[in-house]
This record gives structure tokens, sequence and C-alpha cells, in this order.
């Protein structure tokens, strides 16, 4: 099967997706092509098992995100079945992709097998969809729902050089308030919902993140009535994330917030309300105030 | 100007999801409403032409329940409303999807279009990109607010420090995120005016379409794997309990 997998970038290297866009990819049985946006990161993809030829596409149009543009220079370098991250660049430049080559889309897809049979979420993880699909196809990926590829390959690089016109200027960057890492990149999330009492806090969910390395998320009801930005929000109005652990700290379990981050590999909920429906998905459950329950958390996790 | 707005009715997120006989029962959804980020492009494409005037569009795909998602939609100000008419969308791929939505937007003549990031039932986000690619328009995903700005749009989306305003003229697709401003409440007037405004009825084949066929099956729908019972503890002291299991059976700190 041809097989072409579209790298994702972050700052001047590879998104650590783009190795288990890799390894979906051999695990059908394909030796993809890996075709890298602005060519950065190309050695290193060149270095991922399973990766029978990378190339590198360079430009100016690489410099601004305009999905549009970016479908345009990449799409000539696509074969087969063509994967990209289920990030939010990546969807938009494999919608454009496949709207350009006329092919079927199928965004946010956590299993494949041959054939090519693919499930997916859908109602936001109230139910699940299985599809199958002949013939060529685009395909985005949720992130940490497959195995990276292992490293210690040796593929050829080829660099190609795409001029493209970019149809989106940026007037105006506006930086964040805070250098936090964000909820959708985390491997650790621990999040507050209006069980916590007061915007004011969030602190101390950010003193237990500091700790362990996590983002902090929140509640669609905190973001709204306490006015947290909207980034943090988890849920299905807000992010979907996957991380390997997510805590969460006074929050009831409304079903828009489980849809968003039910598949978290495991989950602690904190709340003292035993009939909370978060305890319904959580692995650890704690019947407690988060008074009580945070302080102890933070010295557990500091004297690990 | 004309600026479309293309809706999609999706079952309320606060609704229970129910399978039956492999695939999603939608008889058994209790509310149907707007999904939600479309919400969020209709109160943004209301004020952009509030702003600028115009005509604005509300277009949505689907069975005769759509209607009522229109009338809504011109409760809080549409000023056109186009039903395209449509049994099962749900067994349309992608293509074939965007293929309909941008033969109705260049029917109705508009430079400019609004639409959510994705849809709370499909959760794909394809359409806004590909519909684009169809017209051959620009498209900004995940923007917060729009406005116009020296003879074209100045729209706010994420960028890797934060956020960023870019310039884009016409033809051009905005995909919305949640936005500045919830969308705004009918008045009384504005539900009455609703009630008595017509809505255009089109159908594929009076788009001149031939959509073929669908390039993916759905094999089926199920609910989601059950997650086996958690283990739950009682009070405060139990935190380092957890922690501890956290480290030596999940191997996750």
């Amino acid at each position: 099967m041809q097989c072409t997998v579209i790298a994702e970038t972050v700052g001047d290297s590879l998104h650590p997706i783009t190795s288990q866009l890799i390894g979906a990819a051999s695990s059908l049985g394909a030796s993809p092509i890996v075709v890298v946006p602005g060519g950065i990161g190309s050695e290193e993809a060149a270095s991922i098992d399973g990766v029978s030829k990378v190339v590198s596409v360079v430009g100016d149009c690489f410099s601004t995100f305009d999905g549009g543009a970016w479908a345009t220079a990449l799409s000539p370098q696509c074969n087969g079945v063509i994967i990209t991250g289920a990030t939010s660049n990546g969807r938009e430049v494999a919608a454009r992709i496949a709207a350009k080559r006329g092919v079927p889309i199928i965004q946010d897809v956590t299993g494949l097998s041959d054939g090519i049979t693919i499930t997916r979420p859908i109602y936001s993880g109230k139910a699940v969809e299985t599809t199958t699909v002949s013939g060529d196809c685009v395909i985005t990926l949720r992130a940490n729902a497959f195995d990276s590829a292992g490293s210690g390959g040796s593929a050829a690089v080829n660099v190609v050089d795409q001029s493209v016109d970019v149809s989106i200027a940026v007037k105006e960057a506006i930086n964040k308030a805070t250098e936090r890492l964000d909820v959708s990149e985390a491997d650790i999330i621990i999040s507050g919902g209006r069980g916590i009492g007061q915007k004011e806090n969030f602190s101390h969910l950010e003193e237990v993140a500091d700790i362990i390395g996590a983002a902090v998320g929140a509640s669609r009801a905190v973001v709204d009535e306490w006015g947290m930005p909207h980034s943090m929000q988890v849920g299905q109005t807000g992010k979907t994330v996957t991380p390997s652990l997510y805590i969460a700290v006074g929050i009831s379990g409304a079903i828009q917030h489980l849809a968003g981050m039910r598949s978290s590999k495991y989950i602690v909920a904190i709340n003292k309300d035993p009939e909370a429906p978060i305890f319904g998905v959580a692995d650890y459950g704690i019947v407690a105030t988060w008074e009580d329950a945070v302080p102890a958390l933070k010295a557990a996790l500091s004297s690990l | 100007m004309t600026i479309a707005v293309l809706l999609k009715q999706v079952p309320d997120t606060t609704a229970k999801i129910t399978v039956s006989n492999g695939r999603v029962d939608e008889n058994a959804v209790s509310k149907w409403s707007f999904s939600p980020y479309d919400e969020y492009a209709l109160e943004a494409a209301l004020q952009l032409k509030e702003s600028m005037g115009g005509e604005l569009v509300a277009i949505t795909a689907g069975p005769a329940r759509c209607e009522k998602l229109l009338r809504d939609a011109a409760a809080v100000g549409a000023d056109n409303l186009v039903h395209i008419s449509a049994e099962n969308i749900n067994d349309f791929d992608s293509t074939q999807m965007q293929k309909l939505l941008a033969a109705a937007v260049e029917k109705s003549g508009s430079s400019v279009v609004f639409c959510g990031k994705q849809a709370a039932d499909t959760n794909s986000g394809s359409t806004g990109p590909g519909v684009a690619e169809l017209i051959g328009a620009s498209c900004i995903t995940m923007v917060s607010e729009v406005i116009s700005d020296s003879g074209g749009y100045l729209a706010t989306r994420p960028s890797s420090s934060g956020h960023e305003k870019v310039a884009v003229s016409a033809p051009c697709v905005f995909a919305f995120d949640k936005g500045v401003v919830e969308m705004r409440r009918p008045n009384v007037r504005g539900i009455m005016m609703a009630k008595k405004k017509p809505i255009e009825t089109w159908s594929i084949e009076e788009l001149g379409l031939d959509l073929g066929t669908s390039g993916i099956s759905i094999d089926s729908h199920s609910p989601p794997a059950e997650k086996p019972p958690g283990q739950k503890f009682e009070g405060a002291d139990s935190v380092s309990t957890v922690v501890g299991k956290l480290r030596d059976e999940a191997n996750v700190i």
C-alpha cells in the first residue's frame, strides 16, 4: 500500500506525533514517504524506522500558516493514503488536500486496521464509528492513540523547492499572558471546576502542576462564569485531551466534560460528593474536599 | 455583499446518544440544537453584517427537522434562509458534503462564509477548509473574532505564542472556535418575523450536482468501551496512597 505521512513540526523540530503517524502507517504494512512542510526536522524524520523516503518541501509559504497554500505546496508530493496529525493545523491542511484531490477525509482517527478499517470517536466520544475506506483517502490521527515508530532508519532526503502564494498576512501578534503548557500538548493535566470555589484557588492547582510539569485545565462552568481563558477549557466545546494522567479537582463530570477527557490513559478524580459522575470514569477516585486533598497531593508529589 | 453562515443541526450537547442495531438512534435524541461553534459563527457574522451592511444567508443541509434551525437563525437576524433538502446527510462522505455546501454558497452569491470549526456530532472540522478549497477561497480556522479592515478582514486566531490577527480578503471562509461573544437571544419581534420568513428549499438536483457514491462505508456505530470500575478512596489521607499507585501501578508519574 502506498502511504504518505505529512510531518507535524513545532518550533524548529518535529512534533512527537510525527513518529506516531509513521508508526501507524507501518502497522498497515506501508513504508511511508514522509513529507516535511518547510523542511523542519527532515533529518530527524529520515532517522525514524520504516520511512522509505523524506521529501523536504521548502518555500517562503511555510513562514505563515495558510492551510490552502500549504496544501497546494504539499499535495503534489503525496501519494496513496495520506496521513496527518489531528492537530488544528494538521486537520486544516488534510481537509484541503482531500478536497483538492477529491478523496474522502476521516478525521481524528483512534484505530486503524488493514483494509482500511478505521475507528474514531463521534459525538465527542459518546459513540464510536467504524468505517471502511476503499481507495485513496486522507486520514488524521489523534495524538497519543498510536505507538511511535522507533529510530534507527536512514532514509534519503529529497529537497523540493515549492513556491506558492500565501493569501493570509499576520498583522499583529498577541502573546499569551503565561508561559504555561497548553492542555492539548501536555502529558499530565490537572483541571479545576466549580467545586474549588473561586478563580483565585487555581493558584493551588498551578503549584501542583509546577511540581509534575502538568498543564492546568478547567471545566466549562469556570471558563464561562469566572472568566478563565477558553484555551484552558476541556470538554465538548473546549479541547479534547488524551494525556497519560488527568486529575480532575472539584469537577462533577457533566457529560460534556467527560466527552473531552474520558480517553485519558489514567484519570484521578477528587470530589467531595461521592455520587459525582466523574467517579464513573476515574481510575482512582478520592472522596475529599479540595482544601484537604490538594495540599496532600502537593506534599505527596514533592516527596517522590 | 452577501455573507453565508453554514449551520448544522446536531443532538444537543446535553443529549444522551444511544446506539441501536449498530447505528446511533436519531429518534432517541431528546433535543436538537445548533452545533455550538456554529452559534459563535452566526453571532460573529451578524456583527460583521451590522458593521458593514449587506445580507446574511443561513444555509443548512439535512432532513425537514432542520427548518427549525433556520427559523432560530432568522429570529436573531439572518435575512435569507436556505435549506438543502437531504434525508440522510450522515451517509455522505466529506467530498459529497462539501460539494453540496460549496454549490449552495456559490448559488447564494456569497463571498464570505462563516462556519463552526467542527460540528458536535462528527467532530471532524473538514467542512470549512474543504468548502474553501472548492470555491477557491482563503480559509482561516480556529477564529474567535472577525472585523472588516481596509477593504478586507482581520481575523483573530491562536498562534504558537498566543494569538495573532491575520489579514485576508474575500473570497474567504472563517471557521469559528468559541468566539468572543455568545449568540444573542431572539426578541419577541424577531421570533414573530422568523415565523413568516420564507425558506428556500434546494434539492441536490436543483443545485445541478452529481454527488457520485460515497468513498467510505459506515460499518457500525457502537457505544464507547466501558471502563472497568476504578478504585475509590475516602478522605484526603488516601492521597498519598493514590500517588503511590500512580507511580507504581500506572507508571505515569
